[in-house]
């Protein structure tokens, strides 16, 4: 089936081509880089993107609307009270006639805060304590996880309460909480996907050239670990948010005068029946955002996973 | 003295399995390695290899025995001694993919041992030394910056060979160092090892299973068998005049490379399987599948003995 | 009387990925004739694979295209058969084994049953009968106790009986071909010469033939009538085991002999080595393939790539320095082994014995 295809060749082709100045050691195909690979993955899904614009419009007027607004949050005007949303009170006012928009934007920062703090905290705590125990294994992994085995069990809401007796209620209050809470499951994952690289080959190499435990742990094993660390931080976020709404909700958090997305929705839920918007409108942005940063962070699981999608 | 470098004396190595079993990775090891010379250790899976060249750069712990290396007893030492001891003894490991960390660039890989022991305090010497390895190796300087998922499994393996000579090390343990690459990749590497032997005078324990390529390059050889040495001495004469029974079964099982020969040579039929190193019995390890056991091997491990010169043996009925 | 099984014409295969178009398998040609065996030669990402299981039809043609090409299994043509046709052929007269038997058996069901499932697939036996015939098939590939070993379950096998277990699957239905993929490359010396063994005595009882994937030329020596040597997607010599072994025209082949010590040469003479490394195939070079890493390499060979030369009967190669226009070239020295049945003879009493 070659007949027919004409050979360009000539008979003075047939010389040796002397040293060819070739790259023999060229690198086979410049590839991406594992992150890079990671934002292209983010980047390419549609999901993704909605949600980190989404948040990015939440933090954008947690920053900015409380600066702009003519009101502040905890101004009170008692013959403005109860109005519902219009063109001057864009989410009308509560009770006491403190403006709502503000308000909730004041109160987006506090939740926020302690969504970020209350998730990163404990992460970090987590990976010091998960860290050491998957790394020294033995009586020292025994002794922490005993200790992550029962603590795990109590509910926060006793950490809280406790708390809350020795320092009052708060948005310290609550990181500290979830601080208490949160570090012993991230320490859990942690330890594990240490143990399961601490005899990868190149953790070994480091070992053979005289690296510290240290050097081994921080150095060669985390960066591998990133992935999951900053999934267990996005998937906190949401935890922590939820948290903090539920104990201002019941009164344990955030106290008034000072507001956050929870405390709104305790005050929205004594009127619920007369003005619905109070407790639907901080209630529809908890809910949405909380949603948002869940699906954020399923994306980022996926995403950060070398088997799917390369 | 007498040019021995390392000198390996009982050496026992035993992995607990669950809370009643014993797995006796490496029990009762001895041997010696002449300084620039390659001792080549060989066996099939489970009978200790890997398990011997990690003890010996203090990746585990032995359970017993000695190891001498230069004259001095390294068995004991503490966590500053061993750190000091790594500038001596190297290990090259067997996977390309998995030895080299993804997240650091091939120029940080190689330099981790320096940056470990603080050799260099200036940049540009650090850097200039570097890129002196990347050319050894047969690499490129511009790959000082790239990451390991761009170079193929035989690139890779050289960065790790790179990482190893990084500080000057007088012994390196090859661990299975090419048996994860491409039979032609496998013919530059092996090259490039034994140019650096000669050029540096380097010391190596080549632990393989390819029997050919074991020959290729080892002065003296070991054939492990569950956790024993079984047989051990020089190379040639192992090769062409095997004694134990599992060598000339090893020795026969291997394929050549020559179609005549594979078509008409009679093979050793060695029939069963390799056994468990988990709680192994009292008697020689190869009893179950030898042909000429008897009860004595059965109850009592053999020594290793001399039977030739340069040739020792373990089994009872080698006279 | 040789009787032609399988012939393969021109195939090509890409994959499609994100960055383009990799060219897998570049345009081969080969044939397979009954009871005999056809070695696959290459290292890794050379296509040998990929090449088979076209043949197959295993690879999903979301990700793989067959660009051009025939397939032709007794006389029928493969790549136009739908997918429920195919199955017709998978597993009955197309069998094929692999490197992993861990992956390649269920975990979660007994190895009899496994059987008597492919089994019953296509014949019709009832569950007693396929059951005797897995049985029968377990002994012929030398496990012990094979009405046991029936219920149990892979993970309680070793690696060597797993494999075994995997071959006595594959032969059940009499296939005419038995695809095996690197099929001994995961297991000790001593286990590969036993699995080897046990393969050979199955081809001289049944007349199947069987297609070797392997990169050790070893194996290829001891089990191997035809070869085809792979490079880049594309056949680069073929030719029986004594052609290809002691007279073998591409360098490419010369690479891979002179890449395996020889067990007779004495140490520390540096070995024949290809420098490089394999090339990209998303963007295959115009000429021939392995000029970038040839030592004889020609202008004509960056030129243009070289068809199949005849070199004599049945024996061919893809090089420029087989057109009589070419200089006179020699392979490199010690390379190629010497045709000779001396070696290490175990075959007589063992001396030591007392």
């Amino acid at each position: 089936m070659e007949a027919n295809k004409k050979s360009i060749i000539t008979a003075a082709d047939f010389v040796r081509i002397a040293d060819k100045e070739k790259k023999k050691e060229d690198i086979v195909r410049p590839g991406m880089s594992y992150w890079a690979n990671v934002l292209r993955k983010m980047v390419t899904n549609k999901i993704a993107v909605i949600c980190f614009i989404y948040t990015m419009i939440i933090i954008g007027f947690a920053i900015l609307a409380p600066i702009l607004s003519p009101y502040n949050y905890d101004t009170t005007a008692l013959t403005e009270g109860n109005l519902s949303p219009n063109s001057t009170h864009w989410f009308g006012t509560d009770t006491v006639g403190r403006d709502l928009w503000t308000r909730v934007w004041v109160g987006a920062r506090v939740s926020l805060l302690i969504g970020l703090f209350g998730s990163i905290v404990p992460e970090i705590v987590g990976i010091l304590v998960g860290g050491i125990a998957g790394y020294f294994g033995g009586w020292v992994d025994m002794v922490i996880m005993r200790i992550i085995d029962v603590g795990i069990c109590i509910p926060s809401l006793v950490y809280v309460t406790m708390l809350m007796l020795f320092m009052g209620a708060g948005p310290v209050t609550i990181i500290l909480a979830l601080a208490l809470t949160g570090w012993m499951g991230s320490a859990r994952s942690v330890r594990g996907r240490i143990m399961q690289f601490k005899n990868r080959e190149f953790v070994l190499a480091s070992r053979a050239l005289g690296g510290s435990p240290f050097r081994l742990i921080f150095k060669d094993i985390l960066p591998n670990i990133m992935g999951q660390i900053v999934v267990g931080i996005t998937s906190g976020i949401p935890q922590a948010i939820f948290m903090e709404a539920y104990l201002s909700f019941i009164g344990m958090g955030v106290q008034s005068p000072m507001t956050s997305w929870g405390q709104l929705s305790q005050t929205g839920v004594n009127v619920f029946r007369i003005y619905p918007y109070q407790l639907y409108i901080p209630s529809i942005i908890i809910s949405l955002t909380i949603l948002v940063f869940y699906i954020f962070g399923n994306c980022l699981r996926d995403a950060l996973d070398p088997k799917l999608g390369n | 003295m007498n040019g021995q470098l390392l000198e390996v004396n009982g050496l026992k190595k035993y992995f607990k399995v669950g809370s009643r079993k014993l797995l006796k990775a490496v029990d009762d090891v001895s041997f010696q390695i002449r300084r620039g010379e390659t001792l080549g250790l060989v066996g099939e899976s489970g009978c200790g290899k890997t398990t011997v060249g990690r003890t010996l750069v203090r990746i585990y712990e032995p359970d017993a025995g000695k190891i001498l290396f230069d004259g001095q007893d390294i068995t004991g030492l503490n966590r500053r001694q061993s750190k000091e001891m790594t500038k001596r003894m190297q290990m090259i490991f067997q996977d390309p993919y998995a030895s080299l960390n993804a997240f650091y660039t091939v120029g940080e890989i190689i330099g981790e041992g320096l940056d470990i022991h603080r050799i260099y305090p200036t940049k540009k010497d650090r850097e200039a030394r570097i890129l002196e390895l990347l050319e050894m190796v047969g690499l490129h300087r511009d790959h000082i910056n790239r990451f390991p998922h761009e170079f193929s499994g035989g690139q890779r393996q050289r960065v790790g060979i790179a990482r190893a000579l990084a500080l000057n090390p007088e012994f390196i343990v090859c661990d299975e160092a090419i048996s994860a690459l491409d039979v032609s990749i496998q013919a530059q590497i092996i090259n490039m090892l034994m140019q650096f032997q000669q050029e540096m005078g380097l010391t190596y324990l080549f632990i393989a299973h390819d029997l050919s390529m074991v020959r290729h390059i080892s002065t003296r050889t070991a054939v492990m068998y569950v956790g024993t040495i079984v047989e051990y001495g020089d190379t040639e004469e192992i090769y062409q005049h095997p004694l134990h029974p599992y060598t000339r079964g090893l020795l026969s099982a291997v394929p050549t490379a020559n179609p005549d020969y594979e078509r008409t040579h009679k093979r050793i039929l060695m029939e069963g399987e390799v056994p468990s190193p988990i709680n192994p019995g009292t008697g020689c390890r190869f009893a179950a599948r030898c042909p000429y056991a008897d009860a004595k091997c059965r109850l009592e491990l053999p020594p290793l003995k001399e039977a030739a010169a340069n040739h020792r043996v373990a089994c009872h009925k080698v006279s | 009387m040789e009787e032609r099984l399988l012939t393969v014409n021109d195939l090509k295969v890409s994959f499609r990925t994100y960055a383009g178009e990799v060219q897998a398998v570049r345009g081969i040609s080969f044939y397979l004739n009954k009871g005999e065996t056809l070695a696959v030669v290459g290292e890794s990402g050379c296509g040998k694979s990929v090449s088979m299981q076209s043949v197959m039809r295993l690879l999903p043609d979301k990700y793989a295209m067959v660009k051009s090409g025939s397939v032709t299994f007794k006389e029928e043509n493969i790549l136009s058969k739908t997918d429920k046709e195919m199955e017709h052929y998978r597993g009955n007269e197309l069998a094929m084994i692999f490197q992993d038997s861990m992956t390649a058996l269920n975990p979660t069901m007994r190895v009899g049953r496994q059987m008597s499932e492919g089994i019953r697939k296509h014949r019709k036996m009832s569950p007693g009968e396929a059951k005797k015939l897995a049985v029968e098939m377990l002994g012929e590939v030398g496990l012990p106790n094979p009405e046991q070993l029936f219920y149990r379950y892979p993970h309680t096998l070793s690696g060597g009986q797993r494999q075994r277990v995997m071959i006595a699957m594959a032969i059940s239905l009499k296939p005419g071909i038995l695809f095996a993929d690197e099929p001994t490359t995961a297991l000790d010396v001593t286990m590969q010469a036993q699995i080897l063994d046990i393969m050979n005595e199955l081809k001289d009882h049944t007349d199947m033939a069987i297609i070797l994937i392997t990169h050790d030329l070893g194996v290829v020596a001891r089990m191997a009538d035809r070869i085809a040597v792979m490079y880049a997607g594309q056949i680069v010599e073929t030719g029986t085991a004594r052609q290809i072994f002691y007279e073998p025209k591409h360098p490419y082949t010369w690479g891979l002999l002179g890449a395996m010590p020889d067990m007779k040469q004495a140490r520390s003479t540096k070995m024949y080595s290809i420098p490089g490394n394999p090339p990209d195939l998303f963007a295959p070079p115009p000429g021939c393939t392995f000029a970038s890493r040839c030592a004889y390499c020609m202008k004509a060979c960056v030129k243009e790539s070289p068809a199949g030369m005849k070199v004599s009967e049945g024996h061919l190669a893809n090089c420029w320095l087989l057109d009589e226009r070419s200089p006179v070239t020699r392979p490199p020295e010690g390379v190629i082994p010497a045709p000779s049945a001396d070696g290490l003879d175990m075959s007589g009493e063992w001396e030591g014995f007392t």
